[in-house]
């Protein structure tokens, strides 16, 4: 198989919670090397405390709650979406979903999944 | 002597006047882009990238918001002229040789923004501070067209 991740555009309620949120797809870029893939997503006004990650069914799910400034005063102009961020993606088989690690940084998530033979569900901890 | 009533100032110019900013940079980077050759710039060469931005204002201030994810503080370029306020920067290409790209969806390149400030500010004092990968802007309004109470003298 060729590539990591195939996104899974399939949108089921997480946890059970918050059913009718909406959400918006953040921008994401995958690459892969021998060791590897390494996923990054964009999701601006995200900061760690926002970010929330698993790996359920061999699916990763990233979700980001914003944090926005809070700025006084009247908006005269607005491009910015209000949404918070999720994606789904697929994860290729041989990714070891245990060995999964994330950072955030301004906010982008990097994501490395390192390749392994199997595949246990696991929840991922931001470092 | 004649009294003009104060007015709202009408927003839907000034977006449109922006709208003519965007196309602009957009031609000139366009010339400025030596990236023909690699597929994923050329496709982006027309997709561009133009950073999301919200304007706010207050009595004293008028604040640009703008999400650049992922960017060094070093790579954001700023600057004010003529009542225009460009972003820009660059954000560059990262990852060792020999990596295969399976999906590229975030924008690499330079960029460039500009947006018509909606009063006049006092450039000496714009104040900028980049957080969770958002960028706050805040220009402080010129004196001039900052609202000002006017006493009514009794004589």
């Amino acid at each position: 198989m060729e590539t990591l991740v195939r996104e899974n555009r399939r949108q089921k309620g997480t946890n059970g919670q918050g059913a009718t949120e909406r959400f918006v797809a953040p921008v994401a870029t995958v690459s892969e090397n021998t060791d590897g893939y390494t996923l990054q997503v964009e999701m601006p006004g995200v900061n760690k405390e926002g970010l929330e990650m698993w790996v359920e069914n061999n699916e990763l799910t990233i979700l980001g709650r914003r944090s926005l400034p809070t700025v006084a005063g009247t908006i005269v102009h607005r491009e910015s979406r209000q949404e918070n961020f999720r994606r789904t993606f697929e994860l290729d088989p041989s990714i070891d979903a245990g060995k999964i690690s994330a950072t955030i940084e301004q906010g982008l998530v990097t994501l490395v999944l390192p390749k392994a033979e199997q595949v246990k569900p696991r929840k991922i901890t931001v470092s | 002597m004649s009294l003009i009533r104060y007015q709202t100032p009408d927003t839907s110019v000034w977006r449109s006047l922006d709208r003519w900013a965007n196309l602009r940079d957009e031609i000139n980077s366009f010339f400025e882009s030596p990236s023909w050759t690699s597929p994923v710039s050329q496709a982006q060469l027309f997709n561009g990238w133009a950073p999301a931005v919200d304007i706010y204002q207050t009595n004293d201030d008028v604040v640009a918001v703008v999400e650049l994810p992922g960017m060094r503080k070093e790579d954001i370029e700023l600057s004010l002229h003529d009542g225009i306020l460009t972003i820009g920067g660059e954000r560059k290409e990262e990852g060792a040789e020999g990596d295969k790209t399976a999906r590229t969806e975030r924008f690499v390149g330079r960029f460039r923004r500009s947006i018509s400030l909606p009063t006049r500010v006092d450039s000496n004092n714009v104040k900028a501070a980049y957080k969770d990968g958002i960028l706050t802007v805040t220009l402080p309004k010129a004196e001039e067209v900052k609202p000002k109470q006017i006493q009514v003298n009794v004589s």
